[in-house]
C-alpha cells in the first residue's frame, strides 16, 4: 500500500472508509500459526465466533481455513476449540 | 439592541453559554470557575437552556464527555481552571488532535503546590503545546466578546480546533464590571449551527475516532494539525471583523495601546493589560513615549503582527504571569525574543516575571518597568535580562 501525505489523508486521524482493516496485514506479527486438524473438526464454529481478528474463513457454516494474512496468532481459537482440533505451532519451527 | 448589566467575569461567561446554548455542557466546579458551572446548571434547571449538563465526577471525565459530544456531532462547552486543566490534561491534547472544536473557558488560577486559589498563567501557558487556540481576556466584556467569536473560530471549516478563552481567576472572574449584552437572537445568529463534517452518528456514513496510529501517520496528522493553526490567524481576524459589526467592538490578533509613535513597549496578556493602560496614560501626560502591546491570541502566535507593532520600538519589557522553571524568561517573554531574532533591527528586550499565585501588581511597579526601559533606550544596556515584580528579597 502505498502511504499517503498529510494533503490526501482525513483530519484527525479519522477512518472514513468502514472495514478498511482488511488493507492491513498484520500475519507477519504472528509467532505461533494455528494449524487446524480437518478430521477433528466438529465445525462448531466456536473459533469463528472468539477469533479477534476474523480470520477464521467461514463458507456455508463450515469452517473452511484460517486468513493467515490477518491472523496474529494470538491463539484463542485453539483455546477455545472442545476438540483440540487447533495446535498452536511456532512459525520458526514449522518449515 | 442588547442591555447593558453589570456582572462578574464568571456570571458574564455563564451568560453567554446561555445566549450560545450548546447542544451539551460537561463541567466540573473549581475555584475561581466554579460560578460558571452553578450559573449555567441554574438555567438549564429553570429551563432557560435546552443545553444537556452533563455534572461529571472528575475534570477529565468532562473532557471526555465534551470529545465524544463533539463527535457525535454536538456542539460541547466545558469550563476549568488550574488543577481542572491538568486533570483533563490526557483528553486536551485528544480534543486537539481530534480536531473537535471544543469552546473552554480557562479561569486562569496558579497550579499547585503549594495549593493556591489566586490568578497566575501557569494552567493555561502550561497548555500552549496541547493544540488548542488560547485567546486571553482582559476584561469582563472580552470574555463575553471572546467566547462568542471562539466558537465561531473553532467551527470554522478551515480551523476546527478546540479554544481556550481565559480570564485572570479573582481579577476578573469576581469582578463585577459594565458589560455590554447582546440579543440572545443576535449570538444565536452569530454562532450559527455547528455542523460536524463528520459525526459519529451519522450511521449512512460511518467513521472511526481515535484510531492506533503509529509512525506510518502519526507524523502527517501532526503536520495538519500544523497547517490548521497556520489558517487560524486569518479566520480569528475574518470573525473579529464580522463581530464588529453586530457589537460595535473589534478584535484582532493583538491589541496596540499608542503604540504609533512609541519608543518603549511593555507587552502583557490578561487583566494587567487594563492596569498598564493607565500607567501609559499618566507616563503621556509625562511626555514618556509609553506603549502597550496587548497579546489577545496567544496561539497560534501572531508572529507577524507582533515584528510589525514593535518596529518602532526602542526598549521592550514582556510581563509572563507564570514561570518556565530552568527556561530562560516566561513563555511570553520567550516567544516575543524569539520573533524578533530575524529582525535587521536589534530591539532590547528584557522579561518580567510578576504575579504568581495572585500577587498583586502595582502602577508603581508597572512604571518602574518604564523607567527601565527608558534607561535601556538611552544607555543600550540591557542589565538584567530576567527579573521579578513583587517578590520579596
Amino acid at each position: 500500500m502505498k502511504e499517503k501525505g498529510w494533503k490526501d489523508i482525513p483530519i484527525g486521524g479519522l477512518i472514513l472508509e468502514p472495514g478498511n482493516a482488511i488493507n492491513y496485514k498484520t500475519g507477519s506479527w504472528r509467532t505461533f500459526k494455528p494449524v487446524r486438524d480437518e478430521e477433528k473438526c466438529t465445525h462448531c464454529l466456536l473459533c469463528w465466533i472468539y477469533c479477534p481478528d476474523s480470520s477464521i474463513i467461514v463458507e456455508d457454516g463450515k469452517v473452511k481455513g484460517i486468513d493467515y494474512e490477518h491472523c496474529k496468532g494470538c491463539g484463542i481459537c485453539s483455546t477455545q476449540c472442545p476438540v483440540n482440533a487447533i495446535k498452536m505451532i511456532e512459525e520458526a519451527k514449522e518449515g | 439592541m442588547g442591555k447593558i448589566l453589570g456582572l462578574t467575569g464568571d456570571e458574564v461567561a455563564a451568560e453567554v453559554i446561555r445566549q450560545i446554548n450548546p447542544d451539551v455542557m460537561a463541567a466540573y466546579p473549581i475555584t475561581p470557575q466554579t460560578e460558571i458551572v452553578q450559573g449555567v446548571s441554574q438555567f438549564v434547571a429553570d429551563g432557560l437552556m435546552s443545553t444537556e449538563m452533563v455534572r461529571v465526577e472528575s475534570e477529565h471525565s468532562a473532557m471526555s464527555a465534551c470529545v465524544g459530544a463533539s463527535a457525535a456531532g454536538a456542539r460541547a462547552m466545558t469550563a476549568t481552571s488550574a488543577n481542572g486543566l491538568a486533570l483533563m490534561w490526557e483528553i486536551v491534547y485528544i480534543a486537539a488532535s481530534l480536531r473537535l472544536p471544543i469552546v473552554m473557558p480557562v479561569v486562569n488560577r496558579a497550579l499547585s503546590g503549594p495549593i493556591n486559589i489566586h490568578c497566575d498563567h501557569s494552567d493555561s501557558m502550561g497548555a500552549r503545546d496541547s493544540g488548542w487556540i488560547q485567546l486571553y481576556s482582559e476584561n469582563c466584556q472580552e470574555i463575553y466578546d471572546n467566547i462568542i467569536q471562539a466558537v465561531r473560530i473553532a467551527e470554522s471549516k478551515e480551523v476546527l480546533l478546540p479554544v481556550m478563552v481565559t480570564f485572570d481567576g479573582f481579577i476578573i472572574s469576581h469582578a463585577m464590571e459594565r458589560v455590554e449584552i447582546l440579543d440572545d437572537e443576535e449570538v444565536k445568529n452569530f454562532v450559527g449551527k455547528y455542523k460536524n463534517p463528520y459525526p459519529l452518528l451519522d450511521i449512512s456514513n460511518p467513521v472511526t475516532y481515535g484510531p492506533l496510529d503509529l509512525y506510518d501517520y502519526y507524523f502527517e496528522h501532526k503536520r495538519q494539525q500544523v497547517e490548521a493553526m497556520e489558517r487560524t490567524p486569518e479566520v480569528i481576524q475574518k470573525v473579529g471583523e464580522k463581530f464588529a459589526k453586530i457589537s460595535g467592538r473589534s478584535y484582532d490578533l493583538i491589541e496596540g495601546y499608542k503604540l504609533e509613535d512609541t519608543d518603549l513597549v511593555v507587552v502583557a496578556a490578561g487583566s494587567t493589560a487594563g492596569t498598564i493602560k493607565e500607567v501609559v496614560d499618566e507616563l503621556r501626560e509625562e511626555g514618556v513615549k509609553a506603549g502597550l502591546l496587548k497579546i489577545r491570541c496567544f496561539r497560534p502566535f501572531p508572529v507577524r503582527e507582533i515584528k510589525e507593532a514593535l518596529k518602532k520600538a526602542k526598549a521592550v519589557a514582556v510581563l509572563d504571569r507564570s514561570a518556565s522553571f530552568g527556561a530562560e524568561g516566561g513563555p511570553l517573554f520567550l516567544e516575543i525574543r524569539s520573533s524578533l531574532f530575524e529582525e535587521a533591527k536589534k530591539i532590547p528586550v528584557v522579561n518580567y516575571i510578576y504575579g504568581l499565585g495572585g500577587r498583586d501588581i502595582s502602577i508603581k511597579q508597572i512604571r518602574s518597568v518604564y523607567q527601565n526601559l527608558q534607561r535601556i533606550a538611552q544607555t543600550k544596556e540591557v542589565g538584567k535580562l530576567v527579573d521579578y515584580l513583587g517578590v520579596r528579597e
